[in-house]
């Protein structure tokens, strides 16, 4: 089998979970001996010796770039104030433009190329997905990370990226959501039928945690206990509730120090909110982290919070487990599908936050029992299992394809 | 001759609310859920009298009018009791008709349905005696069964029970203490005199209790009939045959739908259709039968789980935390005189608490989640916990009662 896969970034060049979740199955995928021809813009500038690095056998993987004048999407500066930024007048619609000149640039090489299936993700390659379809005739699978509705934390959705979303979700033979709660949305919010959505689960590799540095431990010296978080600063990922029960902690407990890891859009409103509540000292912005950097404070950290407003999949909390940290994480994840050995909480519900917050701070037994089960757990979940449930489905899907259009059922 | 005993297992715990750090300090009613959750008390104890105990008492009721010598018996926890004096008067009545006839036995435990007999001794010896006291009290009768909480049994708990003048104690039939020996006779725990051992017949308990109606099990479905075919292959290889279970087995676990309650109504015709058979209490089976052997049980068993041992009250850090923290505060709760104090105290003992954290199943998301009203049992704990250290709270004001800033000693004794 041969997968023609378009993209839009991919490690080492990303800073968002989409490029983490592209290597982790196109990974998993050769090492389930299917051909994957991934098609990605040119600046993410996928090199041949690193092929080497990420890929056992890069026979089974094959890049194909194309030149681009855009950066990946997503930098330090958050996703949202950056995409918004290029949608903006000053850039005019040139992301909009770059990505159908990204579709027809898709066109030529399914004209060219030779495969079985089309695999899309997030709507940036949308489109080059569906032109890949138009002159190939060959099924073509839609993989949602995100909805425009988890992005933009509903407020503020932009109508280009719907309608390609929407558009491609009705011409696409299937897709794939990264869990039920992703599911749910593009059922309510695209109006697609459930038959045509299945849920694939991300996953993670252990073996691309190995020794992580133990950097921070002069913090815990005199016994202070570390909450972090970790993620874009921005709507989507609820920092502001993770500073307010930050507040709730501290009146009980003094001895806990809250690290922020990560930067964007909302960084500066949450240091002046961390000020206005009076718990500056004991809440510390570190900056965007990445790599070995971001396992240190993950190791160091005696839980990690993940408040996301809205989550399709989360695969920070993974990490964080393989890392050290027990989580605790909302229940508007996707992550919380595959997790039960996690504390669990609405974003909004800061009390009950801080309430667990202090129980895993107080009670080193809880601390224990919460990360050895949870260590566990992780351990199956895993992109294998993902790549397995996606070969099974896009057989399910060249089988549909196989019968008359007439009487095709999806 | 092969006689069937009946024991069913009637407790419901009081379950901690949501209690969240917060509370500690200003909120000392740690059992009042009155949200729509299952840690609603009332809700639940409603719920479950509804499905099960008016009815199956029911059946029950017209199986004792309609046959002099059908037989049953139970174990009722102190605080289920309680729970129906304050939430379900009419089902109290309807148990206390049951043993007005004469012909349902009343077995003694532990009031508050607890582990104490792991950790306090005394504690254990003052919780029977509540027992019998509630006992005496509702049905005016006299226990002289013991059953530990959830089958929990080991030689010394046989050494303390005779000590106290129970003729008979009860205990599950493990595997791993019977061997190639049978539960379907009585034993003499070791080193004891009098007192007898009456065993789970676990294979024919759990086809009532879990099997029933399970559509993968190859005897599915179970009737009357097959079951008491069943009982009387026991004929002359066993005295009697004991079924243990949870009385909510009718109803609650098994559904009406099932046809548990037709089951229930016609066994007694088809078990005497094997001339035979009857139906014996414990206290009857002690009369009648000798022990056939003594039996060693150095560790700790019980009916829970397929281990069959403590893991589902004590196997991960939380739960042993837990625990050790309640009956570490004995002595001081016990000197506050405190009756309400006491009684909090006591009422976290109560073993659903420490089986609400455990783990060893979490990952399956079977059967046993059904019994959690927690969504984790992290959460379980940290409710658990939280009430603990109001309780410490409550006993350091008795302490110092010069201190009753009511603001001041929650936060010095928290950061102490």
């Amino acid at each position: 089998m041969r997968v023609l896969m378009f993209g839009w970034e991919f490690p080492p060049h990303n800073s968002g979970g989409l490029g983490t979740a592209c290597f982790g199955l196109t990974r998993a995928l050769a090492n389930r001996q299917i051909d994957v021809l991934f098609v990605l813009p040119k600046k993410v500038g996928v090199s041949a010796s690193f092929m080497n690095i990420l890929f056992a056998d890069t026979r089974k993987v094959k890049f194909h770039e194309i030149e681009s004048n855009l950066k990946p999407y997503v930098t330090s500066d958050g996703y949202v104030r950056e995409r918004d930024k290029m949608i903006s007048d000053i850039y005019g619609n040139t992301l909009l433009q770059e990505v159908r000149r990204y579709a027809l640039r898709a066109r030529e090489i399914a004209k060219k190329e030779h495969f079985d299936v089309i695999h899309a993700h997030d709507w940036l390659s949308f489109l080059a997905g569906v032109e890949a379809k138009k002159v190939s005739g060959k099924p073509l699978v839609l993989h949602v990370h995100a909805t425009e509705f988890d992005r933009t934390g509903g407020q503020g959705v932009n109508q280009d990226v719907y309608d390609i979303e929407k558009m491609a979700m009705e011409y696409a033979d299937g897709i794939i959501a990264v869990s039920n709660f992703t599911k749910e949305k593009i059922i309510k919010h695209y109006g697609i039928s459930p038959g045509k959505i299945e849920v694939v689960h991300n996953g993670i590799d252990e073996c691309d945690y190995a020794d992580i540095p133990d950097r921070l431990s002069e913090l815990k010296k005199n016994g202070q206990k570390i909450v972090l978080f970790a993620g874009r600063i921005t709507i989507q990922k609820g920092p502001e509730y993770f500073i307010r029960a930050a507040k709730r902690v501290l009146e009980h407990n003094p001895n806990v120090l809250f690290l922020v890891a990560g930067s964007g859009d909302m960084e500066r409103q949450m240091m002046l909110e961390a000020a206005h509540l009076g718990i500056s000292s004991n809440v510390m912005f570190v900056g965007f982290l990445r790599g070995d950097d971001l396992s240190a404070v993950y190791r160091a950290a005696d839980l990690f919070v993940m408040p996301s407003v809205s989550e399709p999949f989360g695969i920070t909390p993974l990490e964080s487990i393989i890392a050290g940290a027990p989580v605790l994480i909302s229940k508007q994840s996707g992550v919380a599908e595959v997790l039960t050995h996690a504390l669990k909480t609405d974003f909004w519900d800061t009390d009950d936050m801080a309430n667990k917050i202090l129980g895993v701070v107080s009670h080193r037994s809880l601390w224990q029992t919460l990360w050895s089960n949870s260590r566990e757990e992780v351990k199956k979940v895993t992109w294998d299992a993902s790549s397995k449930k996606c070969i099974d489905y896009y057989a399910k899907l060249i089988c549909d394809c196989g019968v008359p259009p007439e009487v095709r059922v999806i | 001759m092969a006689s069937i005993c009946f024991y069913f297992q009637v407790h419901q715990p009081f379950r901690v609310k949501d209690y969240r750090v917060f509370d500690v300090g200003r909120d000392s009613e740690y059992f009042n859920d009155d949200s729509d959750r299952s840690i609603n008390n009332k809700k639940i104890l409603h719920k479950v009298a509804g499905k099960c105990y008016l009815p199956a008492n029911a059946v029950l009721l017209e199986l004792l009018n309609k046959y002099p010598e059908f037989k049953i018996s139970f174990s009722f926890s102190g605080v289920f009791l309680e729970q129906l004096e304050m939430f379900s008067p009419e089902t109290l009545e309807s148990f206390q008709k049951l043993v007005a006839t004469g012909r349902a036995e009343v077995l003694e435990e532990t009031y508050y349905h607890s582990l104490s007999f792991l950790y306090s001794p005394e504690e254990f010896r003052r919780q029977v005696a509540m027992h019998r006291a509630k006992v005496q009290e509702l049905f005016g009768v006299t226990p002289t069964v013991f059953r530990n909480t959830e089958l929990i049994y080991n030689n010394a708990l046989a050494h303390e029970v005779e000590k106290m003048g129970y003729k008979g104690i009860i205990a599950e039939g493990a595997d791993h203490v019977l061997g190639w020996r049978s539960p379907n006779f009585l034993y003499r725990p070791q080193g004891t005199e009098n007192i007898k051992l009456l065993l789970k017949n676990y294979r024919l308990s759990d086809d009532i209790a879990f099997r029933f109606s399970s559509k993968d099990w190859a005897d599915f479905p179970l009737t009357a009939p097959k079951f008491a075919q069943w009982a009387s292959q026991v004929n002359g290889n066993g005295q009697v045959i004991n079924l243990f279970m949870d009385y909510e087995t009718f109803g609650e676990h098994q559904w009406e739908d099932t046809g548990i309650f037709n089951f229930l109504r016609h066994l007694p015709e088809e078990i005497y259709k094997h001339p035979d058979n009857d139906f014996i209490t414990p206290s009857e089976a002690i009369e009648r039968y000798e022990p056939i052997a003594e039996l060693d049980v150095h560790n700790y068993m019980s009916w829970a789980d397929v281990e069959r041992d403590l893991s589902a009250w004590l196997s991960n850090a939380m739960q042993h935390d837990a625990i050790q923290s309640v009956y570490s505060m004995e002595d001081d709760v016990l000197a506050t005189d405190d009756v309400r104090l006491i009684d909090d105290w006591r009422r976290l003992q109560t073993s659903d608490h420490f089986y609400y954290m455990c783990t060893k199943w979490f990952n399956d998301g079977d059967v046993h989640k059904y019994f959690n009203p927690y969504n984790t049992p992290y959460e379980a704990f940290i409710a658990y916990m939280n009430a603990l250290q109001d309780m410490k709270l409550r006993i350091h004001n008795y302490r110092a009662p010069e201190n009753t800033s009511p603001k001041e000693i929650p936060v010095r004794h928290l950061s102490a």
